[in-house]
């Protein structure tokens, strides 16, 4: 761009009009006045090696060293130090099916039997006791895998069971009407954090005596049964969304109600639901965070786990820092994925 | 199906139906033979579509009977879809599915309910597009189309299916005038086909040429019925005659 095109461009759309000239500057103000400070003490005055919090507070600068020292705890938690390689690879293989998932050209079939074989090998290697790999309670998966498992399984878990309840919610037959009714609304009308109590305490009074499920598979269960509440009322506000027209075509055809449903209504009404099921996905994920106060180790347990070492207890800010920018990252992801998938999908209509 | 003439193809027996209170169908009936092509015209609110839709189920009668090629239409589901596998409909608002293309709206039915191959449906599905001289958009989405097109690929649709009837509820109202034409071709080469018919349509000059037995309804009676000679030239009725002078004016 060669400067008086740049000018140009200023003067289109950032000083266009004397409400938008005065915001422009006022936004220049603000952010000269706060990042300065902000840089100074993120990176200009920031130490990676200090030894402990007092040193960095010294020289007014972020203690990232805090970060450096306790990575592997924030990020594992007390997953065997020694075994941490595998929750290292179960990291990489979701970074290879996020990675791959986006790539739209990749066939959904082939991308679904990708996601379960995935979180099988996932599973395997976190958990053990086979291939000569040591085995490591479930209690001991910690940090960002937990995380990831619960978002992916508890997410992969509830979609199938959302669609359910969103149909049912508009059948025709009563009883299947009221129960998704019901059920939408019994599980919404409770806070997570009592569903996850309640399963927790609840769960083992109704299962055999001996046979206990693990605090990590019970949380899973409540965050698959919430969210597919949620869920289930995005996806009903697309299946209204629809045409009349849609299903008496599909009708007039002879497709059954499942093929209807199926091939006609719910591929239209899930794209156009897209934006909502994402903010309800985005949230899910966020939420997981609420796990660690049945005392499953998530990255914010860690984090605050970690902050009781007497050297780093000054350095929360950079604790609670580095956590928000390592959920943003998936969050963002999730909605870039979305306005990809919202693009390719959309192709053809007007 | 059968060989058996001796039945219509579609027969309708003292049909009434009510939306709530109002009494849509007062004891409607009708019978077109194989090959028949019945044309259904009347002022709007008159009940033709919603008797034309009373054939294939989209609504439910209440009262009297339906027969399509000898099987009644009860609240069966079975006999339901069997009816609905003979029975093609082309709609006013074309209803294509606008997230596939042209093909595969034309191909879904085929393979999902005749469980045919997928080739061979979009054989098919192509014999049937260059018949509404429509072939060379196969490969877009309906969006794309004008809307005398899009009509047009819901006529091939419908075809694609090989039924034994097919019903036409105002395939024309929603076009603009320069693309009725185009469908209506397609309409007058379908009768001369042989297929069975019942078109709802204001288009009179088409019901002239294509139909044998016309079909006046007016607050959900049959009011008349005739050959479209006699229709036209020496209705019987004053409400017939009201209406055609109303429509036939310009």
């Amino acid at each position: 761009m060669t400067a008086t095109a740049a000018l140009q461009w200023l003067r289109a759309n950032l000083f266009n009009t004397w409400w938008n000239s005065a915001l422009t500057l006022l936004i220049a103000c603000l952010v000269l006045w706060l990042l300065p400070g902000f840089i100074e003490w993120a990176v200009v005055k920031a130490s990676l090696t200090a030894p402990d919090d007092r040193v960095c507070q010294a020289a007014g600068g972020a203690c990232w060293a805090f970060i450096a020292d306790w990575f592997r705890f924030i990020v594992f938690g007390r997953y065997p130090y020694a075994e941490q390689w595998r929750p290292t690879v179960v990291l990489l293989i979701f970074a290879a099916l996020l990675l791959s998932s986006v790539d739209r050209r990749l066939k959904g079939r082939w991308l679904a039997i990708g996601w379960v074989l995935g979180l099988v090998a996932v599973v395997v290697l976190m958990a053990g006791g086979i291939f000569g790999l040591p085995a490591v309670d479930s209690d001991l998966w910690n940090g960002l895998p937990l995380t990831l498992i619960l978002a992916a399984g508890g997410l992969g878990l509830s979609y199938p069971l959302a669609l359910l309840l969103a149909l049912g919610r508009r059948s025709p037959l009563p009883t299947v009407r009221m129960l998704s009714v019901l059920y939408i609304e019994v599980v919404r009308g409770v806070p997570f954090i009592a569903w996850l109590f309640l399963l927790l305490v609840l769960l083992p009074l109704f299962l055999p005596p001996g046979l206990t499920i693990a605090k990590l598979w019970r949380a899973e269960a409540a965050f698959a049964l919430f969210i597919a509440a949620y869920q289930a009322e995005v996806v009903r506000g697309g299946l209204q969304a629809i045409p009349r027209g849609q299903y008496e075509a599909a009708d007039a055809l002879g497709l059954g109600y499942w093929k209807k449903m199926r091939l006609i209504v719910l591929p239209q009404a899930l794209t156009i639901t897209i934006p909502a099921q994402v903010n309800t996905l985005i949230g899910a994920f966020k939420d997981t965070t609420l796990i660690s106060i049945i005392g499953l180790f998530d990255p914010v347990l860690d984090t605050n786990t970690a902050l009781n070492d007497p050297a780093w207890r000054l350095a929360y800010i950079e604790g609670y820092l580095f956590i928000a920018a390592l959920y943003f990252v998936f969050g963002y992801f999730m909605s870039f994925y979305s306005r990809r998938l919202e693009k390719s999908l959309s192709q053809g209509r007007r | 199906m059968s060989d058996d003439d001796a039945h219509s193809m579609i027969e309708l027996r003292h049909v009434h139906k009510w939306f709530g209170t109002f009494h849509v169908l007062r004891d409607v009936s009708l019978a077109v033979e194989r090959g028949g092509r019945v044309v259904v015209c009347g002022p709007s609110g008159s009940g033709k579509s919603t008797m034309i839709r009373c054939i294939n189920r989209l609504e439910e009668h209440q009262q009297g009977q339906i027969l399509v090629d000898g099987i009644e239409l009860t609240s069966d589901i079975r006999n339901i879809e069997a009816i609905r596998r003979e029975v093609g409909m082309v709609f006013q608002q074309f209803n294509l599915f606008p997230h596939l293309t042209v093909l595969e709206n034309l191909t879904l039915a085929p393979v999902w309910v005749r469980h045919m191959p997928k080739r061979e449906a979009e054989e098919l599905a192509l014999f049937y597009l260059e018949r509404v001289r429509i072939a060379e958009q196969a490969r877009k989405y309906p969006g794309q189309l004008s809307g005398g097109q899009q009509q047009r690929v819901a006529i091939a649709r419908s075809l694609c299916m090989k039924p034994q009837i097919m019903l036409f509820d105002e395939p024309t109202s929603a076009l603009d005038p320069e693309m009725i034409k185009e469908v209506l071709d397609v309409m007058v080469e379908l009768a001369r086909s042989g297929m069975t018919m019942v078109c709802v349509t204001h288009e009179m000059g088409f019901a002239r040429e294509v139909a044998d037995q016309m079909v006046f309804m007016d607050r959900g009676e049959v009011v008349e019925t005739a050959p479209p000679q006699e229709f036209f030239n020496a209705p019987k009725s004053e409400r017939t005659r009201a209406f055609l002078g109303q429509i036939l004016r310009h």
